[in-house]
């Protein structure tokens, strides 16, 4: 009996992308699979870590939700170098309607989020029309205005911050809300940006001028990815916020800029998928490196080195590439 | 509306710092004319495009469409009232196939207008229109990525997503340059299509020979001035145009 081999996706692709027939429940797992470990992973982590990991996981979490904000954005042509304006101003905004106002969680959350959101795409609508590295600079550099300003004018809390805000009920509603949350933000993002509307954004960061000359106003299509990016972080920060039940300057610190750029970076940029990957790695990594004590910076230093080098194209990419390529025997008739 | 104008510039200026790239300018177009604009490098031709398109503003003077001013309006809100252009640098989305290509221009206000409030399904009308300007659908050129693709079908992409915007109005810049003589002739019954559905065209071109075939009317430039207006016969014989692309000597 002769046998050759044969990719698996390919007839998939076919049966899948034009008439929805497959033929099996193998070619069903086959799509299915990539899209169900997120959700079953997460699931399971949450249930299996120890205390002090599912602690880290909300962590992970939220600097997943931070990159995949980045990625939106940097798919729309922008190349935010400040997603801690983003996780700042709804940490904030969180923090005050819980300590001046009294409101409860369930209320600051959305409202942190929706309001960070237009909050942050206001401060940045005067630089819509910079690219590159014009818009980069000025998302740099808001953050460490805003810190400053609340130091020196000793606005809400000054340098104490705001303590005993209200805590989530318990560490469950925090685990499963923040995995929903992400979850939610990966799935709807990623179909958000495969339709013809995130073409139209993608279309901007390759080439503004031509979108323009199809009669389309990129500014306010960058106004409204700058919105969900910044809504994204904005939540990320008043999550936090109530976690910690604690508000202070450090919510504007470089970490919440830059770490999400590494995570996009060695996750794989473009897919969203990819930069919650890297945060996956990324920050466990960091918790692992610890107990190095002072060398720890050094060795994640050369971690990220490492990745970078050996898969420029990011994990994410890489994984998918070799997913795609899957090979079986099949009979030579 | 028969013969009347559909575009009038006039007295338009445009500096850049001290360099004057359009002085002057007067020129109108009458619906269904095929208006040819000539000039040697630098003489101003895009940047009028530019100026009519609103990519540019100008220093001074007006554009009119239908008997609207339209001058300094950003040119999102100008191609909505019927006027798309080409790039003489091609303009692609390299990352996107080329079909995915034309969902942008099909995805704006302007095709939203002028179908009543329906897009249809985008990726099928991209394919047709690709097909019109001859991305043949046995070969699957259309699939293909924009990066991959040779000089002459970017070149029709090009063409084909100003069509997608079904407009009244459309300005190629130097569509033919960079194409053989194979390309260019296969293009030429595209154009001539879109003149007999009642498109006004402005063609900016060096290829001569191939333009006074299908142009109705030329006018010339240089150093920003009008030099000729006319019948192609007659704007080659005028002195002036001779001297500006020969020398005076």
């Amino acid at each position: 009996m002769q046998r050759r081999k044969e990719r698996v996706d390919r007839g998939i692709k076919v049966r899948s992308s034009d008439v929805f027939a497959l033929s099996s429940w193998r070619e069903m797992l086959y799509l299915s699979a990539p899209r169900l470990l997120p959700i079953v992973g997460l699931l399971l982590l949450s249930v299996v870590l120890s205390y002090y990991w599912q602690r880290v996981l909300l962590s992970v979490s939220v600097f997943a939700l931070l990159a995949i904000s980045w990625d939106i954005l940097a798919q729309s042509g922008m190349v935010s170098l400040g997603q801690a304006l983003f996780f700042g101003t709804g940490a904030y905004l969180a923090g005050n309607m819980n300590h001046y106002l009294g409101w409860p969680p369930y209320v600051t959350l959305p409202l942190a989020a929706i309001f960070g959101g237009l909050l942050c795409t206001l401060f940045l609508i005067p630089v819509l029309r910079l690219r590159g590295i014009y818009f980069s600079m000025v998302t740099l550099v808001l953050p460490l205005m805003l810190v400053r300003i609340i130091e020196a004018t000793r606005i809400f809390g000054g340098t104490e911050g705001l303590s005993g805000l209200d805590p989530l009920p318990n560490r469950w509603v925090e685990i499963y809300l923040i995995i929903a949350v992400l979850l939610a933000a990966l799935f709807g993002f990623r179909r958000l940006m495969n339709s013809d509307y995130g073409l139209v954004l993608k279309g901007i960061s390759d080439n503004d001028r031509s979108v323009m000359n199809a009669g389309i106003n990129i500014y306010w299509f960058k106004t409204q990815a700058l919105f969900i990016a910044s809504a994204l972080g904005a939540f990320a920060g008043a999550f936090m916020t109530h976690v910690y039940m604690f508000v202070g300057m450090p919510v504007f610190a470089m970490d919440y800029s830059i770490l999400p750029i590494a995570a996009a970076v060695v996750g794989g940029m473009g897919t969203l998928a990819g930069s919650m990957l890297g945060a996956f790695i990324l920050v466990p990594l960091s918790e692992i490196l610890r107990g190095l004590g002072g060398l720890r910076i050094v060795f994640y230093g050369l971690f990220l080195v490492i990745f970078t080098v050996a898969i420029p194209e990011g994990i994410f990419h890489y994984i998918q590439r070799k997913y795609h390529q899957f090979e079986r025997w099949v009979e030579v008739k | 509306m028969g013969s009347s104008s559909l575009l009038n510039v006039s007295g338009l200026y445009k500096n850049f710092g001290g360099v004057q790239a359009i002085s002057d300018l007067n020129f109108e177009i009458i619906e269904g004319e095929l208006l040819g604009m000539i000039g040697p490098n630098g003489s101003g031709k895009t940047t009028a495009v530019n100026l009519i398109t609103g990519f540019v503003k100008p220093t001074e003077g007006n554009v009119h469409y239908r008997g609207k001013n339209i001058t300094g309006w950003p040119p999102y809100k100008i191609v909505r009232l019927g006027i798309a252009r080409t790039f003489q640098m091609v303009k692609p989305f390299y990352q996107l196939p080329a079909y995915k290509n034309m969902i942008i221009p099909l995805y704006s206000p302007r095709v939203k207008q002028m179908t009543g409030g329906k897009y249809g399904d985008r990726d099928a009308v991209a394919l047709d229109l690709l097909e019109e300007v001859g991305f043949e659908r046995d070969a699957f050129v259309a699939y293909k990525s924009a990066s991959v693709l040779p000089q002459g079908y970017l070149k029709r992409l090009e063409l084909a997503k100003a069509i997608a915007l079904q407009p009244d109005l459309i300005i190629l810049d130097e569509l033919f340059s960079g194409l053989s003589l194979a390309e260019v002739a296969s293009i030429v019954p595209i154009i001539e299509k879109l003149r007999q559905q009642g498109k006004t065209i402005i063609m900016i071109e060096h290829r001569l020979k191939e333009l006074f075939r299908i142009a109705d009317r030329i006018i010339a430039l240089n150093y920003g001035q009008k030099i000729a207006d006319g019948q192609a016969a007659d704007v080659m014989d005028s002195q002036e145009v001779k001297n500006a692309y020969l020398g005076s000597e």
